[in-house]
């Protein structure tokens, strides 16, 4: 399926349905305990990775957080 | 109050900008903009502020200057190696503008004191280098609806996103719990590209001059996220978290409080 993932069109061999804890696996997304997840608009709450349906043509953001103002 | 002849020759390039002019410059002059941390961020945001003719600017940390600063630390000289922060950034800022009123704070932002602290600002700036301090000044301002700037460096990456409570999304409707401590690699373990704080401090500052003079269209509901290396800027919209901690529906957070498993990020070397 296509998808947009942190705003570039990226295609997966995946088809139908995906969890969002499946995308982050299929995807090898780094920080997968910290990483906050936006779905369509929509921040998500960590609950609901394993619920959260991800399909065709969605579009993903994952936000890091940084910590840093280099004091 | 009117422009002095002084004022009208230093602000000329301000005031001939329709968005500023001689009202809004007076308007900067009138302003009070609180900078919690004097470091990386907080260098060129009090640098730019002063310049701009912000009239007053409280600056908070309670750090000294260290040799390993002065990478992206522009404010703090070699000379200063020692001195305190907020002095330091007190004396420079000074030096460019002698109108202003420059409130050195010598202090760590914590939950017994931010709220008296940011109490008497317009516009808070999130300069801070740890998930405490920044989980602690977005509580404290959306508490006390106190407009501010969120920003966060690391490597070569950078964030940013201005608040204005209860009308645009909180840090916490992105992260609604700082990660745990040494979960996230610091600027002292990872580093920092020296240049990335004089860019995003610079659109920190960029945004609270713009919330003084009431001008076009602040960072709010988007995170700005900037890549040094591939050289790009994205934004995310982002929009308020009815889930939220802090602004949700049915807040869990009511009162202020430290984050102590928090204390990390770009470590401060003491």
């Amino acid at each position: 399926m296509n998808l947009t993932v942190n705003g570039k069109p990226t295609s997966i061999t995946e088809e139908g349905t995906l969890s969002v804890t499946q995308l982050l696996e299929t995807l090898k997304v780094a920080q997968r305990e910290y990483v906050t997840v936006e779905l369509n608009g929509e921040i998500l709450e960590r609950d609901d990775f394993d619920t959260a349906a991800v399909q065709d043509g969605a579009t993903v953001e994952f936000l890091y957080f940084m910590g840093g103002g280099a004091a | 109050m009117k422009l002095t002849e002084d004022q009208i020759t230093r602000y000329s390039r301000h005031i001939l900008l329709k968005e500023v002019g001689g009202k809004g410059q007076k308007k900067l002059l009138n302003g009070k903009v609180l900078i919690i941390g004097a470091g990386g961020l907080g260098a060129p945001i009090a640098l730019y502020l002063a310049a701009a003719g912000v009239g007053t600017i409280g600056i908070a940390d309670a750090d000294q200057v260290d040799l390993s600063n002065l990478q992206r630390q522009v404010i703090h000289f070699t000379g200063d190696i020692g001195k305190s922060k907020v002095i330091s950034a007190k004396e420079k800022m000074l030096a460019i503008n002698p109108d202003l009123n420059v409130v050195a704070h010598e202090t760590w932002v914590a939950a017994d004191n931010i709220a008296a602290l940011i109490a008497d600002y317009d516009f808070v700036i999130d300069g801070t280098d740890n998930f405490a301090a920044k989980f602690l000044v977005n509580d404290a301002c959306v508490l006390a609806g106190k407009p501010y700037s969120h920003g966060g460096i690391l490597q070569f990456d950078g964030q940013t996103m201005t608040i204005l409570p209860g009308e645009s999304a909180c840090y916490r409707c992105i992260f609604p719990a700082p990660p745990p401590k040494d979960a996230i690699p610091t600027c002292s373990q990872a580093g920092v590209i020296g240049v990335l704080p004089g860019v995003l401090g610079t659109l920190q500052a960029t945004e609270a001059i713009k919330y003084l003079l009431g001008a076009g269209d602040l960072l709010t509901g988007r995170l700005l996220s900037y890549s040094a290396l591939r050289m790009k800027f994205r934004e995310i919209p982002v929009k308020k978290n009815p889930k939220c901690p802090i602004c949700g529906d049915h807040p869990s957070i009511t009162v202020l409080k430290d984050e102590l498993d928090a204390v990390t990020a770009c470590d401060l070397g003491h």
